[in-house]
């Protein structure tokens, strides 16, 4: 499904702010496959994100979706692959355009854009039916300007928007992160229910240990740059939160002794 | 001072706010739907003052004059558009740069001479200052008509994925849309319907002057600001797509209004452009005063 190689890059390359924010990874993800990443701040969890996205070339490695490289290829094009949540509710739909409109722009990703009339009743009619799914009461709202919306809701309907026409991958960072407790917990729900009916392959970057464990079928833990982690199944579903803080620590730590015998030799 | 004779001048003023109006409209496209501040405008409005003005004399009609303008604008917002996506040339910089090179292109065109007439007497024109009642009933009919049209564009999935390329570039790019693409459409168009109200213009008036574009951006954005600051205190209720173009002809009209009766007063014709500079700073204050948030938040 999305195969990773070797892919690394480096910010601000020959300046004093230098800063490998990937280096050498490596990851790939079965079809469906749901995969929660986890790590402390700056450890690289959106430049991942970013790289497959494709926010800008990479300096190493390749990326290939479905047997396609789009390596090369810009943001826009791979959006015809990809539906993407930003960690800004603000990011994620056009504030001045109604909801309805912001839907029928999701809808047609990856498609040619023509001089057919932007919205079909058929489609307000299918995007009604969608909304109320996320039982937000916005299905009676279709022509309000998404710029009205709580933050909330305009990450629920990102989600909805990102997760429609079946994208081969969803990419969620921190999509919960701007809201309040109850509502980040309402939109998780949501992104656990789409991501199950739809069976989308979906990585989703958190700070919160506990839905990274609840949540998805895989957990990878990055420090660095690298993946330092990756457990699924049986022994994803039995870890804790205090596991996971005492191997990362231990990870990291093994890490910056690789690091000082590297410096040492 | 004398009312009537006031009054008298108000048909010429419509023309021109008609004229003016459509122009803005193009200017709307840029300063309003794509965000962007194109300055290209102050050439292309010569530009199709030129190219319409040239066809005429070389035995064209005024209808095939005009569409001849619309392409030229529409080709000089094209350069604009790819200075800035194949070079990496901010738009700003970009559309002063073709606005600069068209000083001298609208000279080419015009053989050289910076004024070039084309009488009513001798040609065959569509407006003209001297029929006031058919230019306005003319005028009237082409705003029309290009209202429709950019409601209806404006509304299809590549007007959807312009107008969101304006609001919001990650979302746009996230949704597959390149801004280039966008941005070349809008730049396009926009110039396309500026070429065009500078063909108007030089039928109305009877002539072409290659420096006859300088300020128009300037009369553009006080169009957009006045129809913006009427449509809140008028119809307040309602912001529909169709209303917002509406009032930007309306903003034309009010302006040069606004122009007559300032010259009636016997204002010295040299300060024209210190009270078009007020103007415009007034209502944008007004705007300002009203949406208090400002109008960099009340846009759209
Ligand atoms: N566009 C950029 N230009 C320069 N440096 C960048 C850029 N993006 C990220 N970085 C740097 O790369 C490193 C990794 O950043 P990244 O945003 O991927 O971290 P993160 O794991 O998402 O952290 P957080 O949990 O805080 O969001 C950081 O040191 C960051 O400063
Ligand atoms: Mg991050």
């Amino acid at each position: 499904m999305l195969k990773i190689e070797h892919i690394s890059k480096t910010f601000n390359p020959r300046t004093v702010n230098e800063k490998k924010a990937l280096s050498d990874l490596s990851l790939s993800l079965e079809d469906g496959e749901f995969v929660t990443v986890i790590g402390s701040n700056g450890a690289g969890k959106s430049t991942l994100l970013n790289a497959i996205a494709g926010t800008w070339p990479l300096d190493e490695g390749k990326i290939i979706i479905d047997g396609t490289d789009i390596t090369s290829l810009p943001d826009y094009k791979r959006a015809k692959f990809i539906g993407r949540v930003f960690q800004d509710p603000l990011m994620g739909t056009a504030a001045d355009m109604w909801i309805e409109e912001n839907m029928a722009l999701a809808l047609r990703r990856g498609q040619k854009r023509t001089l057919a009339q932007g919205i079909t009743s058929a489609q307000r009619e299918q995007f009604r039916v969608l909304l109320k799914d996320l039982d937000l009461q916005l299905e009676e709202r279709l022509s309000t300007k998404a710029g009205l919306l709580s933050g909330g809701q305009r990450q629920a309907l990102t989600l909805l928007m990102a997760s429609m026409n079946h994208p081969q991958l969803l990419l969620l960072d921190e999509h919960t992160a701007a809201l309040d407790p109850r509502t980040a917990k309402k939109v998780l729900t949501i992104t656990d229910k789409l991501v199950r009916e739809n069976n989308l392959t979906t990585l989703m970057i958190t700070h919160n240990m506990q839905d990274a464990i609840d949540y998805g079928d895989r957990l990878i833990m990055m420090n660095d740059g690298m993946i330092i982690l990756d457990i699924k199944g049986e022994e994803k579903k039995n870890t804790t939160r205090e596991e996971l803080i005492s191997r990362f620590n231990d990870l990291s730590e093994e890490k910056l002794n690789s690091d000082n015998l590297l410096l040492t030799s | 001072m004398n009312l009537l004779n006031l009054f008298s001048r108000f048909p010429t003023a419509l023309a021109q706010g008609l004229i003016y109006g459509i122009m803005a409209l193009g200017v709307y496209i840029t300063f309003r739907i794509l965000k962007i501040s194109d300055l290209t405008v102050d050439g292309s409005f010569a530009t199709g003052g030129a190219a319409a003005v040239m066809a005429i004399i070389a035995g064209a009609s005024p209808i095939v004059a005009l569409l001849l303008a619309f392409i030229t604008g529409l080709l000089c917002g094209a350069v604009t558009a790819l200075l800035n996506s194949r070079l990496k040339i901010p738009t700003v910089l970009a559309s002063i740069l073709v606005q600069l090179a068209l000083y001298s292109v609208n000279l080419k065109i015009q053989k050289g001479s910076a004024l070039i007439a084309v009488s009513v007497d001798r040609y065959n024109l569509l407006i003209s200052s001297r029929n006031l009642t058919k230019s306005n009933l003319t005028g009237l009919l082409l705003t029309a008509v290009i209202i429709a049209i950019l409601y209806w564009f404006f509304g299809t999935e590549t007007g959807c994925a312009i107008r969101a390329t304006g609001n919001n570039q990650a979302m746009a790019r996230a949704n597959g849309i390149n801004p280039a693409v966008s941005r070349f459409i809008g730049l396009s168009m926009a110039n396309g319907l500026v070429g065009f109200a500078g063909g108007l213009l030089a039928q109305f008036q009877g002539f072409t002057d290659v420096s006859m574009g300088r300020g128009a951006i300037v009369i553009g954005l006080a169009a957009i600001i006045i129809g913006e600051v009427l449509h809140s205190i008028l119809i307040p209720r309602n912001f529909s797509f169709m209303l917002r173009l509406i009032f930007v002809i309306v903003g034309g009209i009010i302006y040069y209004m606004v122009m007559v009766i300032i010259l009636w007063m016997h204002i010295d014709s040299n300060d024209l452009k210190l009270f078009t500079a007020l103007i415009v700073a007034a209502f944008f204050a007004a705007g300002n005063l009203k949406n208090k948030g400002g109008f960099s938040n009340a846009e759209d």
